[in-house]
């Protein structure tokens, strides 16, 4: 008696998902790396609340960004995080098991890319919110205050609520570009060092740019750039880009990278 | 038993190789660690990879300016004005109201000066008259009497002044400036009744600045050889005051929150003696640079008063070395080594999987039969990685550098003039700190056995410190702060821009991401130095004490 037969009206996907999960849940690094992102994230918007200042008479000082500076390096560890999902595959061989176990590659992307964005979506919940949580406790000490009409706004704020959100998406989305580097180049150390290199090139490079015209352009490609534009609650015109075109760049960098790294993977040996 | 026929009874001698014994002497280590290295393409291919984009993304720097001076600037490259060079090719700020005659010769001038008294423009009242606008002396203000080459601006000249909160005085040539250790601390405390004397006199090139309380004792704040001024030059007095308020980095931008300001200076018994005497005073009082269309720009003005012997000088403006970066049509070289920490990334990669996939594959268990001098197999390591990754930088830095200069110069760009022994610095600093950040790397391979957490952590302690300082994300105090503490200190070798510790107003503005580093640049890459023979230390301790 065959039992598999049985199952076969199953869908694959959920099946596939139930594997990924399993994977990624009982290697013991992850959840250390999703520790690590909390802490990196939280910790370093906490440095950066502490190192604001204002006057008495108000600034223009962004408390939402400020609040959500840690995402920079947090952003780092889901990378890290996402590219080791399939990277150690790649690296350790399971990749052939996995693919044995579901021949339909392309679902088998998806349901790593569910899951990993599951997980990385959970972590970003508890990043942000502890993030604007520790704004809430610090920046008030150091002068941004509602009396001089600098302090955080509340997540009612419809601007404030889109830059909460977005920031959430924004560490979701680059866990997918990730992903999908790391199934484009099956190696988890190259595609760190380009999914590093493609976030932090832009705003180093952009700074040399003097041209307004390609400073701005450069901006907006950017992922990062462009991506953290969309955490911006104050003098949104003076951004390179508005909120929503900027979490749309960030989003076709990861459909490109997801897109890219399904024909690799459909197209090659594994 | 039989045996063939003329056949020797003794059996062949077993096979021995012609090559020499005692190949695991060091050279030989050296060499198949080589060979390692340069049999993996695509290790080599992210070599290449690396040398190019340190290149490429210096380059893109003058292509993106290149427009601006074709397409979007109206009035083309005409339209670009070099900045302002102080007698040593520095730039700097030299704007300030002055009074001058012509003198020549040896001489001496004095001046009482009665009152400073500083003004700003409310941010957003009007500023048609100076009841219209707040009162408040800038630290850095000045009042004084000054002898000038000329009136062109950058101008070799010597001054004693009295400032806002800086104390009385001498400086010459927008670099030096000493504090007199007497005189009034503060300008506000500056009045009829205690007024400041001040008397500055020329012997040839030798220049002497006095103060004095009551214009009967006087005190010698300093003797000055300033060469570069004339025999005749241009003597009086001057007033100048920076613009009231700061520029914050944050977040990716600067912003400056400031306003127009105005100093009032009274200066009475003003006398010239010796060669200097008679001659009249030369008006309106020049160099001004700072005339942008501001609210009340009519006010703003330099200007001056005589009434009898009193006069009462009107002046804005800053006499003080200049920030490169606050200009974009000004470079320095190491503009054309943005692209270092983007190669560093690549060669980080490679770097830690020349160790890494040792691990992975389980190469290292035959690399350490054959070499079970562990430490050896380590140093032999790091020395290929070292001087491959160094003459990648030296080829990258070597073309990227003057390349970079001479385009940014043909596209009427100014890039500050620095001396070959500093481009040199730049060039094979750069090298050596790709060198030393590729061991790190390896060496922390060596100890994470893991090339993707190994490569993560590298660039978590070197490319992502520099990101957060360099591209103010972060506020200037804790960027310094990073850049002095992490393996990222070493891009300060980078660093040709010079700073003057004299000028605590601009020292303010010395911040990573205008480019200036907290460390000088060798102790910067010695910071980095100590990192990566720590992280090789510890990693030559484990890798004796640990099983493959």
């Amino acid at each position: 008696m065959n039992t598999r037969l049985d199952n076969d009206a199953r869908p694959v996907l959920r099946d596939a998902i139930h594997a990924e999960w399993t994977k990624l849940r009982t290697v013991p690094g992850m959840l250390w790396l999703v520790v690590a992102a909390i802490v990196l994230t939280i910790g370093l918007g906490v440095v950066a609340d502490s190192s604001v200042t204002c006057p008495s008479t108000g600034c223009e000082v962004d408390t939402a960004r400020t609040s959500f500076t840690g995402i920079i390096l947090g952003q780092a560890i889901i990378a890290v995080l996402a590219v080791l999902t399939i990277g150690a595959e790649y690296n350790s061989g399971m990749i052939r098991t996995s693919i044995t176990a579901t021949p339909q590659r392309l679902t088998g992307l998806l349901a790593k890319a569910v899951v990993v964005g599951g997980v990385v979506l959970g972590t970003a919940v508890v990043s942000v919110v502890g993030s604007l949580f520790a704004g809430r406790l610090i920046l008030p000490a150091k002068g941004l205050t509602a009396a001089n009409g600098s302090a955080l706004p509340a997540l009612t704020d419809t601007t404030m609520l889109r830059a909460t959100l977005f920031t959430i998406l924004y560490l979701c989305l680059v866990a997918l570009l990730s992903l999908g580097i790391a199934y484009a180049v099956r190696d988890s150390v190259a595609a760190i060092g380009i999914v590093l290199g493609l976030l932090y090139l832009f705003p180093i490079v952009a700074q040399v740019i003097s041209n307004p015209t390609w400073h701005k352009r450069l901006e907006r490609l950017g992922p990062m750039t462009s991506g953290l534009a969309a955490q911006t609650t104050k003098n949104i015109a003076a951004q390179p880009i508005t909120p929503w075109h900027g979490i749309g760049v960030v989003a076709l960098w990861a459909m490109g990278a997801l897109l890219a790294g399904g024909a690799v993977l459909r197209r090659k040996d594994a | 038993m039989t045996t063939n026929s003329g056949a020797s009874t003794v059996p062949p001698a077993p096979y021995r190789s012609q090559v020499e014994p005692g190949r695991d002497g060091f050279l030989q280590l050296v060499r198949s660690e080589w060979t390692k290295l340069r049999t993996v393409r695509g290790w080599m291919i992210g070599m290449a990879v690396a040398g190019l984009i340190t290149m490429l993304f210096g380059i893109l720097g003058p292509l993106g300016s290149g427009a601006a001076c074709n397409s979007s600037n109206p009035h083309g490259c005409s339209a670009i004005q070099p900045p302002t060079l102080g007698p040593d090719g520095e730039p700097v700020t030299d704007e300030l109201s002055f009074v001058h005659k012509d003198v020549s010769g040896d001489g001496t001038i004095t001046a009482r000066l009665d009152s400073m008294t500083g003004y700003y423009a409310p941010a957003n009242g009007p500023a048609d008259s100076l009841a219209d606008l707040s009162k408040s002396l800038d630290p850095w203000a000045r009042a004084g009497i000054i002898v000038k080459a000329g009136t062109t601006p950058g101008a070799p000249y010597v001054a004693v002044v009295a400032t806002g909160a800086n104390g009385v005085r001498m400086e010459s040539n927008f670099t030096t400036s000493t504090q007199a250790s007497q005189g009034a601390a503060t300008g506000s405390a500056i009045s009829s009744a205690t007024p400041q004397w001040l008397r500055l006199s020329r012997t040839g090139d030798s220049f002497t600045g006095y103060e004095s309380s009551d214009g009967v004792h006087w005190t010698a704040i300093g003797t000055e050889t300033v060469a570069g001024i004339p025999s005749s030059a241009q003597a009086g007095m001057l007033a100048s005051t920076p613009d009231h308020g700061s520029t914050t980095y944050l977040f990716g931008g600067s912003s400056v929150d400031s306003s127009s300001a105005l100093l009032v200076a009274q200066f009475d018994d003003v006398a010239f003696t010796g060669d200097w005497s008679g001659g009249a005073f030369a008006a309106p009082p020049t160099l001004n640079q700072d005339n942008g269309p501001a609210p009340g720009a009519a006010l703003f003005q330099n200007t001056y008063t005589q009434t009898g012997g009193t006069f009462s000088v009107t002046g804005t403006g800053d006499i003080a070395p200049a920030i490169a970066a606050a200009s974009d049509d000004t470079k320095s070289i190491e503009d054309g080594l943005i692209g270092t920490f983007a190669g560093l990334i690549a060669l980080i990669v490679v770097a830690t999987m020349f160790i890494a996939s040792e691990y992975r594959s389980g190469l290292i268990r035959t690399t350490l039969s054959a070499t079970p001098r562990r430490g050896a197999v380590l140093a032999a390591k790091s020395l290929v990685i070292g001087t491959v990754t160094f003459a990648v930088g030296l080829v990258a830095a070597g073309i990227a550098v003057p390349l970079v200069k001479s385009m940014e110069t043909g596209d009427g760009i100014f890039v500050l003039p620095t001396s070959t022994a500093t481009e040199l610095r730049v060039i094979v600093g750069t090298a050596l700190l790709l060198a030393l950040v590729a061991v790190f790397a390896t060496a922390v391979g060596t100890l994470l056995r893991r090339g993707a957490g190994a490569v993560a952590l590298v660039i978590a302690l070197v490319i992502l410190p520099y990101v957060l300082a360099v591209a103010s994300v972060l506020p200037a105090g804790t960027s310094q702060w990073l850049l002095r503490l992490t393996p990222a200190a070493g891009f300060a070798v980078q660093q040709s821009l010079q700073e003057y510790p004299d000028y605590a107003q601009v020292t303010s503005a010395y911040v990573p991401a205008a480019g200036y580093y907290p460390l000088s640049p060798w102790a910067g890459l010695a910071v980095t130095f100590a990192f990566t023979a720590a992280a090789l230390g510890l990693a030559a301790y484990v890798l004796r004490r640990r099983d493959a």
